[in-house]
């Protein structure tokens, strides 16, 4: 009989489902032959006008459409689509009827150019508008369902009430890491005992002109629109920015002990989180690495590993000069020689940067490494860089043993998590 | 910090050692105690006509927030939200204290930084007039936009401030939600002391009122109170809050870890309690009465715990059902915390526990301020108060505050 608690007394906590929708199409079985076959989600933009813009591609997810369309009804849309793909999978409660509270990594809400333009209009001003013009028209009864949908609570509320989670369901955003302080959050409270299973979920959309020229902006994003496929190339030399990407990734947790006792199938288990914060700056990483570096050792304390258990990396690697670079430093202090040898790939190269959803995506697509023993490529890898000498498995994907996988997400003002999976209970 | 390598089976005392708080009333929990004591009340009826606002009295960020480069880097929010924490830092005597802050664990309740509106507006005016290129949107946002205001704007970045200017960098993490954030923000704080998952912590949120663009979404609803000022209680039947600027930070703190360091409690966090009521649907008539009603069950305070703190907003039908809830407590001296400080949203329930602590540290509840009667006076010591926080829209919870032993 398996033991059902780790070696320092908590439950564990194992994966019963998993939802998933990148640009590269809707659901496991479609990401993961194209993120094996490696292929690019990447294109240029055609939802809204780019004239003017300096990026003009992103990762769109064209699978699933919304009418009109709006950055939170497709973040939403993308969320249920994923959850019934987890849920299903996992078999788990009833319609309706989840066992357990919802935890939603998201980006933070507002209104967006065609809400303001149509209010404007409605207010039939015909110079001079400002917010006291729009709140004149606020109040009238076709604008109503825009308070609901404006909240930061709105797809958190949405997808609680639809699947029916238990008590009040948080929503997180840690920047870049949300989706996996969606999933470490799900973790700490099972192993408090305070639930059997959580729906950890995250989502973001945020491809519309104001998202794309905030990060470029702080020229964060790639400007290769040439070659939109190429334009996200982690760890090469010529890397010049993250390419912005949306998409979802949902995932059903249960204390091993709950998930035996109900007969659901284990897809995997969460050995351990760890996170840290960086004081430095709020967009750079410490130069000193040190942040990144107290993150990677507090997942592997958390799991009661040693780097030399770990045999894939699932990098933050957004392909911008800085990241890359730290998580080398990072990386290279934490597994001293072993850097090098341990495979580490983004997937981020094919799907962008899911930005919110990331953590959650990517935990998903380590999970199914571990499944199927088979690890994406970081592609575009043509023009290594010297100085970031990572065993990247460059453009093709690879069969290799993989027992134990991390992924790492490096959060936008500071907030770095880790997360260890594994197959199976140790 | 990591997390403990141990989960405890018995749960762990959590202290509220550290207070942190700003708003219309003052800045800093003793003045803004001494303002409640005196009943005064600071509300701008004009600026935000036809609706109300309680204007942030004047702060002198440079306390807190001693580089003028830091302060320039944030817009309202983050700078009162920034200087309210380390109001609570000092107050826990933590201030500076490396060793510490750098484990110390950090859960922010926020919504979003401000818009730049007069950027919105010169677009918004151009683009009615019609006839605008198809680049004129994208050439605006680019050439109008502050590249660093994105970073003001950017919800978790309240948290990240704190890191930079405080140096507060175990763990980090940001709950968005409106009230319901904060009353989660503090139950999980409480819940991973408790568990042996952390030994101290640092929650809270700030709110700035004084926005139009703030005001908007609120009025879509209808929720924004008109003309002028009424108590919470007075405000049926089309209800309405009035925002409010300010904030709160506590630090919560295992009692052992407090002890270890010499630190007084001002009291202890018994217990947080939250739910998701279904608002629509059949139920819809008694939902947030009923919701009450079980969580007050669950959080078990004493026979004896005889004062409400409570958040109510003054948001119809949510008021009026928690007014009939508190029916059940008529013997109870009930204080309305949106009748004094407006409504800080995500700050509202961490509010409400800052004045719960320093209550039971002071051995006294602070007078009413109520035209219609609900409240009551109360002149004996509060042992044990309740802490109630009720979403304008969803989400309700409570929390159990008391005298540390």
């Amino acid at each position: 009989m398996t033991a059902t608690r780790d070696k320092m007394g908590r439950p564990i906590v194992v994966v019963t489902g998993m939802g998933v929708v990148t640009p590269l199409g809707s659901g496991k079985s479609d990401n993961w032959a194209k993120l094996t076959a490696g292929e690019s989600g990447i294109r240029k933009i055609t939802r809204f006008p780019t004239d003017g813009m300096r990026t003009t591609i992103a990762g769109c997810v064209d699978s699933i459409k919304v009418e009109p369309h709006t950055s939170l009804g497709l973040a939403e849309r993308m969320a249920d689509q994923a959850t019934e793909e987890a849920i299903t999978q996992a078999g788990i409660g009833a319609k309706g009827d989840f066992p357990g509270p919802l935890f939603l990594g998201a980006a933070p809400v507002e209104l967006e150019w065609a809400q303001r333009d149509e209010l404007a209009r409605a207010a039939g001003a015909t110079d001079a508008i400002d917010y006291e013009t729009l709140i004149r028209v606020a109040g009238q009864s076709r604008f109503a369902p825009y308070h609901q949908r404006h909240l930061f609570g709105s797809i958190a509320d949405h997808l609680s009430e639809k699947y029916g989670t238990k008590g009040s369901p948080i929503t997180i955003t840690t920047a870049c890491a949300s989706g996996v302080s969606a999933i470490q959050l799900g973790v700490e409270a099972i192993r408090r005992g305070e639930a059997d299973a959580a729906l950890c979920a995250a989502t973001d959309c945020s491809i519309n002109p104001e998202g794309i020229i905030r990060f470029s902006l702080l020229s964060a994003l790639s400007t290769q629109n040439e070659q939109p496929s190429s334009a996200s190339k982690p760890f090469s030399k010529n890397r010049d920015g993250f390419v912005i990407a949306e998409g979802a990734g949902v995932v059903v947790i249960e204390s091993l002990e709950a998930a035996t006792a109900r007969g659901a199938k284990i897809l995997g288990v969460i050995a351990g989180c760890g996170e840290l914060s960086d004081s430095f700056h709020r967009t750079r990483s410490s130069p000193d690495g040190k942040p990144i570096i107290g993150c990677v050792r507090n997942a592997l304390a958390d799991a009661g590993m040693t780097p030399d258990q770990i045999d894939y990396i699932n990098a933050h690697g957004t392909s911008t000069p800085e990241n890359d670079k730290m998580e080398f430093l990072g990386i290279s202090t934490v597994f001293g020689d072993l850097a090098q040898k341990v495979p580490v790939s983004s997937n981020k190269s094919m799907i962008g940067h899911t930005l919110s959803a990331a953590g959650a995506i990517e935990a998903i697509f380590s999970l199914l490494t571990l499944e199927h023993q088979r690890i994406p490529p970081t592609i575009n890898y043509d023009i290594p860089d010297p100085a970031i000498p990572f065993d990247v498995v460059p453009n093709k994907a690879r069969d290799a043993r993989v027992r134990a996988a991390m992924s790492n997400s490096f959060g936008f003002g500071g907030q770095n998590v880790s997360i260890i999976m594994t197959g199976e209970p140790a | 910090m990591a997390e403990g390598n141990t989960v405890e089976t018995k749960p762990v005392e959590t202290w509220i050692t550290g207070i942190g708080l700003a708003s219309s009333l003052g800045e800093g929990i003793e003045a803004n105690w001494d303002a409640l004591t005196n009943g005064a009340l600071n509300v701008d009826e004009t600026t935000y006509a036809p609706f109300l606002v309680h204007p942030l009295a004047p702060v002198n960020f440079d306390k807190q927030i001693p580089k003028r480069g830091d302060q320039r880097q944030m817009e309202p929010w983050q700078r009162i939200g920034t200087y309210i924490a380390g109001l609570a830092l000092e107050s826990a005597g933590i201030k500076g204290n490396a060793e510490i802050l750098g484990r110390m664990d950090m859960i922010v309740a926020a919504g979003s930084g401000e818009r730049d509106l007069a950027v919105d507006g010169a677009i918004l005016t151009e683009s009615v007039k019609g006839n605008v290129a198809p680049d004129f949107l994208n050439v605006r946002l680019q050439s109008d936009l502050r590249p660093t205001l994105f970073l003001a704007q950017l919800s978790n970045l309240l948290a990240g401030n704190i890191s930079i200017v405080h140096g507060v960098t175990g763990s980090s993490r940001t709950f968005m939600g409106e009230e319901a954030s904060s009353i989660d923000a503090v139950r999980v704080a409480l819940a991973r002391i408790a568990s042996g998952q952390s030994d101290i912590a640092l929650v809270g949120a700030a709110h700035n009122a004084e926005r139009k663009d703030l005001l908007l979404v609120y009025e879509f609803g209808k929720f924004n109170l008109r003309d002028k000022f009424v108590p919470v209680w007075a405000r049926e039947p089309n209800g309405g809050f009035a925002l409010g600027s300010g904030g709160a930070f506590l630090v919560l703190e295992s009692k052992q870890h407090a002890q270890a360091r010499g630190a007084r409690p001002f009291a202890k966090l018994s217990a947080v309690v939250a739910d998701h009521a279904r608002r629509s649907g059949a139920n819809a008539a008694s939902a947030v009465t009923d919701s009450l009603t079980a969580l007050w069950t669950r959080l078990h305070p004493d026979a004896g715990a005889n004062a409400i703190i409570t958040g109510a907003t003054g948001a119809e039908p949510a008021t009026s059902q928690e007014r009939r809830f508190l029916n059940q407590h008529e013997t109870s001296a009930i204080r309305a915390t949106g009748s004094r400080f407006g409504h800080l949203m995500e700050a509202q329930f961490p509010l409400g526990i800052a004045l719960a602590a320093f209550a039971v540290s002071k051995g006294a509840l602070f007078p009413p301020s109520d035209s219609t009667g609900l409240e009551i006076a109360m002149s004996a010591r509060p042992s044990q108060i309740v802490v109630i926080g009720t979403g304008h829209w969803r989400g309700e919870g409570m929390a159990l505050v008391g005298a540390a032993d």
